[in-house]
């Protein structure tokens, strides 16, 4: 089907970021970075490509997503495509012998092999933090703090930020329907799906009790504040189910504490990939923005497979889809000094360009006639306003000539 | 992406509709949607069959549907007063619309959830524009070496064989399904059975059915958490109308 590539295109599902798309990018990476560090996470970076048969197996993702390729062994490597893994990976070997617990944070692209159309991207950047060998509340906490944080550093006003428990369902299945892991699964997979209609056909279909059936659809609406989670101890005496409600109340006074829950939802209907979370589970969502622009969760299974098992937690922003959002905005560039000159100003032109550009300025130099730059400054004046000086269709604050010994006229 | 579902739109298609209000309550969602943001709640209406039992629904359940919308051929309607907006779209591009949150909800047949695939909420059964998925084939139809399939529906098919661990060639059409089986181009199909009106007419019969459709009230993933009560309160009234009446 696919014909030869024209010379303009690239690969479906990546992106040229032009220069006012990377002054935003930079911004909001550095913003965000900065943020991260003061709340003591440092930064690291690993490698693009990583091996199948560890990194690549232990991801979230599912394996039709991947990118894959051999290398000149024959062996199979895989894009990275999340940062959790590579960092599991860097914590259980070189950094082993750190103490934890651990806080880490990045910024990088990702990638994942797209199924179906646009909105899913093929490469992608990712800023985010794992926090390593801390499984109590007070850690969620931090995380979804310091994600709230950080989303405000990124320019991001109207967020809000869902939190759920995998323990809360598996719990609460396990009570209600205890044995019956056919039916568990099914009904995980509708949630999963976010097939609501489909989980309460499924419930009437499975011949439980009527108050039972009420409770398990009662749960779709499991959804608001600190409230919710007082109804759900109600709802389930199952060990597990009280004691991912009693750690979701431990993080929101804790969260209280940060000053945050104004942007904090108790959803327990949020769930994420089962297989891969175990404990509270978040997303965070923008207004005017149709994908979510951070997830994140407790993993506590992950590092085992690495050999140093630990209790972690952690999230990523969506950089690019932030950049989506407030890229909008007219971001500026700096402004630029032209600095015009012939031979004999040649050593003046380049002096004052490097003291100028010490001090901070951008600027750009260029050998010219002496009749372009005789042009450049009249109709610099004639502009109506006055203080641009437009040259090959850039726009200047200011234009310096240095023809012979002198500099010549300042705009 | 355009984030802003009036762009793009010429200015005549856009018409802000304040007469023929039939709603109750408009308050409550009102004050509902001001909570949640001060943005309009995008609704995405399917044009076509499924149209007119929809608005009755929405009618039914005191919710604001402009009553010159039946037979109006602008695209976006706002209803600001009531802080909605409706968009009129193709059935088939709804899940699309809500997908990217264009569209914050939108009312779509669950044939065209099950073939597009989307990741959408599935909030609610309207119960309404009841058919099914079928496959369909002539009275004396024998297995076949080669089997081909047609259909408007080609991932719900290839997906229903592959189940049943049977390899078919499935061929994508765009209309008159039944005419496949009749000129030899397929021998069999897999499309929507509403009375079997048509099957009958053309000497075609129902050999299996594969699901049943409704049509759904889906949710885009964001606007499902930051616009939720109006949402909740949306569906709240579609669900006491649609529980009000029988088999639903």
């Amino acid at each position: 089907m696919m014909s030869k590539p024209k010379v303009f295109e690239k690969p479906i599902g990546v992106k040229d970021y032009l220069p006012h798309a990377v002054v935003k990018l930079r911004q909001i990476e550095n913003q965000v970075l900065a943020c991260m560090r003061s709340w003591g996470y440092e930064q690291i970076m690993t490698p693009t490509m990583e091996y199948y048969d560890t990194v690549g197996v232990a991801s979230s993702t599912s394996d039709r997503k991947l990118f894959k390729l051999l290398n000149n062994r024959g062996t199979t490597l895989v894009l990275r495509s999340d940062m959790t893994a590579p960092i599991a990976r860097v914590v259980s070997s070189v950094l082993k012998d750190s103490q934890f617990p651990l806080r880490l944070s990045y910024h990088s692209n990702i990638f994942r092999a797209i199924e179906e159309e646009a909105g899913h991207e093929a490469e992608f950047f990712q800023t985010g933090v794992e926090l390593v060998g801390d499984a109590s509340a007070e850690a969620d906490a931090e995380v979804v703090a310091l994600a709230i944080a950080s989303l405000k550093a990124a320019g991001v006003d109207r967020f809000k930020i869902a939190i759920g428990h995998v323990g809360f369902l598996n719990g609460l299945f396990e009570d209600t329907l205890s044995g019956r892991t056919d039916a568990q699964e099914e009904l995980k997979a509708c949630l999963l799906g976010r097939d609501y209609v489909g989980y309460r056909e499924r419930l009437r279909e499975l011949a439980i009790a009527e108050p039972v059936q009420r409770e398990l659809e009662g749960i779709l609406r499991l959804r608001g504040s600190q409230e919710i989670c007082l109804q759900a101890l109600q709802l389930s005496s199952n060990a597990t189910a009280q004691a991912s409600i009693r750690h979701l109340l431990e993080m929101w006074d804790v969260l209280k504490a940060y000053g945050v829950c104004e942007h904090v939802l108790i959803d327990l209907t949020m769930i994420g990939d089962f297989s891969y979370y175990t404990g509270m589970t978040f997303e965070g969502y923008a207004a005017d923005l149709g994908f979510p622009v951070a997830s994140g969760g407790r993993y506590d299974n992950l590092l085992k497979q690495f050999g140093r098992p630990a209790p972690a937690t952690g999230f990523a922003l969506k950089t690019t889809r932030i950049l989506e959002l407030i890229g909008d905005s007219e971001s500026d560039l700096e402004e630029r000094v032209l600095i015009g000159y012939n031979d004999a100003g040649r050593a003046l032109a380049l002096a004052k360009a490097q003291q100028l550009r010490e001090a901070g300025t951008v600027v750009i130099t260029e050998k010219m006639e002496q009749s372009t730059a005789a042009e450049v400054t009249a109709a610099a004046e004639q502009s109506e306003n006055g203080e641009k000086v437009v040259y090959k269709g850039e726009t200047f604050a200011a234009f310096i000539r240095f023809f012979g010994e002198q500099e010549g006229a300042s705009l | 992406m355009s984030r802003n579902v009036n762009g793009g739109i010429g200015a005549e298609a856009l018409q802000t509709s304040s007469g023929g209000l039939e709603t109750m309550d408009m308050g409550i969602l009102a004050a509902a949607l001001e909570a949640s943001g001060r943005d309009l709640l995008k609704v995405a209406m399917p044009k076509g069959r499924i149209y007119k039992q929809a608005s009755k629904l929405f009618r039914e359940a005191g919710l604001p549907i402009p009553s010159d919308f039946d037979d109006t051929r602008k695209l976006i309607i706002e209803l600001p007063e009531a802080g909605m907006s409706f968009i009129m779209a193709k059935p088939v591009d709804v899940p699309t619309y809500v997908e990217y949150g264009v569209a914050d909800i939108g009312i779509v047949g669950k044939d065209v959830l099950m073939e597009e695939n989307k990741d959408v909420y599935e909030l609610l059964d309207l119960g309404i524009a009841k058919c099914r998925m079928s496959v369909i084939g002539l009275p004396d139809w024998k297995p076949v070496i080669h089997p081909r399939v047609a259909t408007k529906y080609p991932n719900v098919a290839s997906q229903y064989f592959r189940e049943l661990g049977q390899q078919v060639e499935v061929i994508k059409l765009n209309g008159s399904i039944e005419l496949a089986p009749l000129i030899g181009l397929a021998d069999r199909i897999v499309d929507m059975v509403e009375t079997g009106q048509t099957l009958r007419e053309n000497g075609l019969v129902e050999m299996e059915s594969i699901f049943g459709i409704t049509s759904r009230l889906i949710a885009n993933r964001v606007s499902y958490r930051m616009k939720n009560e109006a949402i909740q309160s949306l569906c709240d009234k579609l669900q006491h109308v649609i529980g009000a009446k029988p088999n639903a």
